[in-house]
């Protein structure tokens, strides 16, 4: 049966069947079983799991991710999981050094299958330390898939492929997806980890996205369609692998593209999609490719600061519009702040 | 004292000796190419905490491996043609001398980076708990890895979870060239770190091989019957170069009557004398395991030379898994 859910509680019903079917499964992070339950995304599971598979952890993120791996490599399959992507940052000796290279620099003689879920935490003033979104990082590390969900559906599938997954998975989840809604059927099923999705179809320009950005890129493709410009939105779903096949069709149909990545800029997903699909095919393009994503600072707190911080679906529209050699567009107001997801949304975090 | 068991403690002390030897004899043939750090000297500690541990036990350890590697049971052969660059080496070839493995007899792991293998151990203690299993994680370090935050995240969360883990310090003194004295302050022992966190710590000679296994059976038993981690500090020393085949008293950073001083009190002479004097063996009976452990590596060392090098296809071979395990495995 299929019902709607939000993001959260898919990741939840994800979690919840993993740990019902195998008694491998675990799970670990700060603030795990409370009752905020990570935002949503582990909320119950306490009680029906117990405290040994759905657990709480010292702060000390890089001795927990070489436990959660310790664990992986005696044949436990961990969910590690951390409130922000910033925090992860601790452990990157271990996912970097040792969970990434682990099936490899032993020449496949051992597996080291775990989750890591990250939370992107944009807004409400997060910060240069709350609110990084550095999925350029972990997919530059070989041997780390890093998979970025945007609707519920794939969170749900996503999480399940990757609990299922025999090597180390990077989930990074953005918060401001948390509370979006899609239909999710309740039984198991698996969303491959190395395919992107066609999120809209539409010939004129291709604009592939990452995680949150293919929200923004769609709210895009409303106002563009209005004035007769039919994008393509490809929600890249995993950035380690690309899906370069799925980039290659779209952009063979439309011949021209545009990146819109949760990250900064400089070196981002964006650079690499641009490359790869300037490499593969150059002759196809009609315009050159465009990038949209964060400028190269840190991200700021004041709202005023992270309005011009965090690219919306106008810098979409304006990309879009370059590439198809148009003055930019007017710029429409927004009807609630822009330092929060939605208007019903009040802070702290 | 146990005579089958001590025999065991000398061939596995000897064949140590003898494959680090033999390497740091060939290592100038330039054929061994990757950092390889040589454990003559400290074959004690290895031999002593391995034959305390039962073969379904595990073992993590660090760059300087083949002793922990070999005392656990790790096959001779793959450890030598791994050294060597080999597909037939247990990383085949993508590891070198400071990645060993041998998952058969519960060798998990070694890696360079100090300090990293600890939590991994208290992993592989904390996934026996949850299963309820009785088996014992130990990871062997040295001096330095006390010095790094993980080393402490890690004790913190056996002493959390009263895991089934023992933490052994190597202390030879010296991470690379640079001395205890500067790294650390002489007014605690390395045990008070231990103790710091509540967790029981040992002290014993690290060069005698006996009172190694004793301690460590000690820790042993008190793990497997759910009392918890144990530290233990082994002062130990390394004969050769940090990394290398040769003796380094020329580079001035210890002295020639200190390094002189360790090697009279070598582990493997002291297991000998020791046993002697016990009539647990006689000179020919050494002297025949000794010939019997030299014909071993050196067909050890001609089957690695003659096995093939890894083929192109084998470099992006194994970045991925390419494997999944469903969570309901009955109904696929």
């Amino acid at each position: 049966m299929t019902r709607e859910l939000s993001f959260a509680q898919a990741l939840c019903e994800a979690t919840d069947l993993c740990l019902s079917r195998d008694p491998s499964v675990y799970v670990m992070g700060l603030g795990v079983p409370d009752v905020k339950g990570l935002f949503g995304s582990t909320a119950g599971l306490v009680k029906k799991h117990g405290p040994r598979r759905v657990r709480d952890m010292p702060t000390a993120e890089n001795g927990m991710t070489g436990v959660a791996l310790g664990s992986a490599l005696v044949g436990m399959r961990p969910i590690l999981t951390h409130q922000r992507v910033d925090f992860a940052l601790l452990a990157m000796e271990q996912i970097v050094n040792q969970a990434a290279k682990w099936h490899y620099m032993f020449g496949g003689n051992a597996r080291a299958p775990m989750v890591m879920r990250l939370i992107v935490g944009r807004g409400w003033g997060q910060g240069p330390q709350h609110a990084q979104s550095l999925q350029a990082w972990f997919a530059h590390v070989p041997g780390l898939r890093v998979a970025m969900p945007t609707t519920a559906y794939d969170a749900k599938g996503m999480l399940i492929s990757a609990v299922e997954d025999d090597g180390p998975v990077v989930l990074i989840e953005h918060r401001w997806l948390y509370n979006l809604r899609s239909e999710v059927p309740e039984e198991i099923y698996r969303v491959p980890l190395d395919r992107a999705r066609v999120a809209r179809v539409g010939g004129d320009v291709t604009v592939a996205a990452t995680s949150y950005m293919t929200v923004e890129a769609l709210r895009a493709a409303q106002q563009l369609s209005r004035r007769g410009i039919e994008i393509e939105v490809v929600d890249l779903r995993s950035i380690n692998p690309l899906d370069i096949d799925a980039l290659l069709a779209s952009v063979t149909k439309t011949g021209r593209l545009v990146v819109a990545d949760t990250g900064t800029t400089s070196f981002g997903v964006g650079a690499e999609v641009v490359a790869r699909v300037s490499e593969e095919a150059f002759s196809e393009l009609n315009a050159p490719p465009r990038r949209v994503a964060s400028p190269d600072a840190p991200s700021p707190s004041a709202p005023s600061l992270s309005i011009e911080y965090f690219p919306r679906a106008l810098e979409i529209e304006c990309a879009v519009h370059a590439c198809l050699g148009l003055p930019p567009p007017l710029a429409e107001p927004c009807a609630h702040p822009l330092d929060i997801p939605d208007p019903d949304f009040v802070g702290p975090f | 004292m146990n005579t089958p068991d001590d025999a065991r403690l000398l061939r596995d002390l000897l064949l140590i000796r003898i494959v680090e030897e033999e390497i740091a004899k060939r290592y100038p043939e330039q054929e061994m190419r990757c950092p390889t750090h040589l454990c003559i000297g400290q074959e004690a500690t290895a031999v002593g905490v391995c034959r305390a541990l039962q073969e379904t036990d595990v073992v993590f350890s660090g760059h300087r491996s083949h002793g922990h590697y070999l005392a656990k049971g790790g096959d001779l052969t793959r450890m030598i043609a791994e050294i060597y660059g080999r597909v037939s080496g247990c990383s085949r070839g993508k590891g070198g001398s400071m990645h060993l493995i041998d998952p058969s007899v519960g060798f998990l792991g070694a890696v360079p980076i100090v300090s990293s293998t600890i939590p991994m151990a208290v992993g592989a203690a904390f996934g026996f708990a949850l299963r309820g299993e009785s088996r014992v994680a130990a990871v062997f370090f040295g001096d330095a890895a006390v010095e790094e935050g993980v080393f402490h995240e890690s004790l913190a969360f056996a002493m959390l979870e009263r895991l089934a883990v023992i933490f052994v310090c190597e202390n030879n003194l010296y991470s690379v060239q640079t001395p205890l004295s500067a790294r650390q302050p002489s007014s605690r022992s390395l045990c008070d770190l231990a103790r710091g966190h509540g967790m029981t710590a040992e002290h014993a000679d690290g060069n005698d091989v006996f009172a190694v296994r004793s301690v460590a059976r000690a820790a042993v038993e008190r793990a497997r019957q759910g009392g918890g981690p144990t530290f233990l500090e082994l002062p130990t020393y390394r004969w050769l170069e940090h990394v290398g085949p040769d003796e380094d008293g020329a580079l001035g950073y210890r002295s020639a009557e200190e390094i002189n001083a360790w090697k009279e009190r070598c582990p493997v002479a002291h297991a000998q004398k020791v046993l002697l004097e016990r009539e647990v063996v006689d000179a020919a009976g050494i002297g025949a395991l000794r010939q019997n452990i030299e014909d071993q590596v050196q067909q050890a060392f001609a089957a690695a030379k003659s096995a093939p090098v890894p083929d192109a296809a084998e470099l992006l071979t194994h970045v991925f898994t390419g494997g999944r395990t469903p969570i309901d495995r009955e109904s696929l």
